[in-house]
């Protein structure tokens, strides 16, 4: 078996995932890309979705983040994220309302400013990858 | 001469102010341990966000993004002013506005204007008493538990604008959290953003030599782009929370030294209580002494 690498998953309000994982998978800017002990140093900008990790026992996570950045380092995984969830504390409600609402905007404002038109999208792309996400969960 | 009656009632009426401000202070007490665990939280994603900004920053030319260019004429600058919704905090307030006067009065040349935003009540009515332009406010937010998004959302008007060139300078006043009796009105310059800090030669050695040699998908440039506005966010996140924080740790102060001054209050009027009942019974003993020997007589 493989050496361990770390895992640290970064939000301004708190650590989310701070653990040793087997590999760790994360949603880069240009695809889903998989970091194993040794990576090369690289950095990326993050796409909304799944970081999905295989902890020292074996067991597979899922954490949700909108966004941000990926540092890979040898033995050590950060990512920094505007936001950032566990798949079991999602909140569900919470991300069907949001989408509802998004949804609700994008079809009132198609014809106003582009920004709020682009930041609705936005919000309705979150949204939907978390009510997946936490409909995968047991 | 007040009665009795009179310094009776005024010793319960400031044995409850003392209650008060005794229930205010441990009131702030308990909410400067959120603020402070909130600012302890954000710690570790400031200080990587920093390392990770510097090391990029290294990496792209001068000038590769326009969040970085400083204007060659500043007409219109910016100023977020911190402040508390609520008062009861000593001199707290009336610190970081006249900090931000006296930064208005120093941007306010010829042909130069300034506009505010204000998060909090207490800057917001000085800035509509003396009648500044305000371009934004936000209540309810300073002083108690908010999350990343406000100020985000903040952060995002103010790179708009400055990008549409509304803004060509933009500045935040908030009070730095020093100590429990030390806190102090800061001014940080928001945008354009001031040069970063390179990572350090000695630093190097020990986390970043193998910083160069990133892989950077998309490029650093690109990257960067992407960092700076988030960049922002992070300064007014960070300036709100210390705001917060510094608020609870004046108002503790301030109430400390109100329940303290109830006290020597309340020695001072037991004393002249005391003296004036000694008084009284004096006097009616001189009355009663006074009619047994008119009796006798």
């Amino acid at each position: 078996m493989a050496e361990n690498i770390t895992l640290e998953v970064v939000t301004p309000e708190k650590y989310v995932v701070s653990e040793e994982a087997q590999i760790v998978a994360s949603p880069g800017m240009f695809g889903e890309f998989g970091v194993l002990r040794g990576h090369t140093p690289f950095m990326t900008a993050l796409k909304v979705g799944p970081v999905r990790y295989t902890d020292a026992g074996g067991t597979e996570h899922c954490v949700f983040v909108s966004g941000g950045f990926a540092e890979a380092l040898p033995d050590k995984v950060t990512i920094l994220a505007e936001s950032a969830e566990r798949r079991r504390e999602i909140d569900l409600e919470r991300a069907l309302a949001a989408k509802q609402r998004a949804e609700k905007r994008l079809a009132e404002e198609r014809a106003r400013e582009e920004i709020d038109f682009l930041r609705a999208r936005l919000a309705l792309e979150r949204a939907i990858i978390r009510i997946r996400l936490a409909e995968t969960r047991k | 001469m007040p009665t009795l009656k009179d310094i009776e009632n005024k010793i319960k009426a400031v044995k409850k102010t003392q209650q008060i401000t005794k229930a205010m202070n441990m009131v702030a007490a308990s909410r400067l341990r959120g603020a402070q665990s909130a600012m302890e939280s954000f710690r570790p994603y400031a200080g990587k966000f920093a390392e990770v900004l510097g090391s990029l920053a290294e990496r792209s030319g001068e000038g590769a993004n326009p969040l970085l260019v400083p204007r060659e004429e500043v007409k219109n600058v910016h100023i977020l002013l911190c402040t508390s919704d609520r008062g009861l905090c000593g001199g707290f307030n009336t610190n970081l506005i006249r900090r931000a006067e006296k930064l208005m009065v120093e941007k306010q040349q010829p042909g130069a204007t300034v506009s505010f935003t204000f998060f909090g009540k207490k800057g917001r009515s000085w800035g509509r008493k003396s009648q500044q332009t305000i371009v934004d406010e936000q209540v309810g937010i300073v002083g108690t538990q908010f999350g990343f998004d406000v100020a985000a959302t903040a952060g995002r008007k103010l790179v708009e604008s400055f990008l549409k060139g509304e803004f060509d300078e933009v500045h935040v006043v908030y009070a730095e959290f020093l100590s429990m009796a030390k806190q102090l009105p800061v001014v940080k310059q928001l945008l354009p953003i001031p040069p970063i800090e390179k990572v350090e030669e000695a630093d190097k050695e020990e986390v970043g030599a193998y910083l160069p040699e990133h892989i950077c998908e998309p490029s650093p440039e690109q990257l960067l782009g992407e960092m700076l506005p988030r960049n922002v966010y992070v300064q007014v996140y960070s300036a709100l929370l210390e705001t917060s924080t510094s608020e609870h740790a004046a108002r503790m102060m301030a109430m400390d030294n109100a329940t303290k001054a109830c006290k020597d209050m309340l020695e001072n009027l037991t004393l002249v209580y005391n003296k004036a009942r000694q008084a009284a019974i004096t006097a009616e003993l001189m009355d009663i002494v006074g009619g047994a020997e008119a009796l006798k007589g």
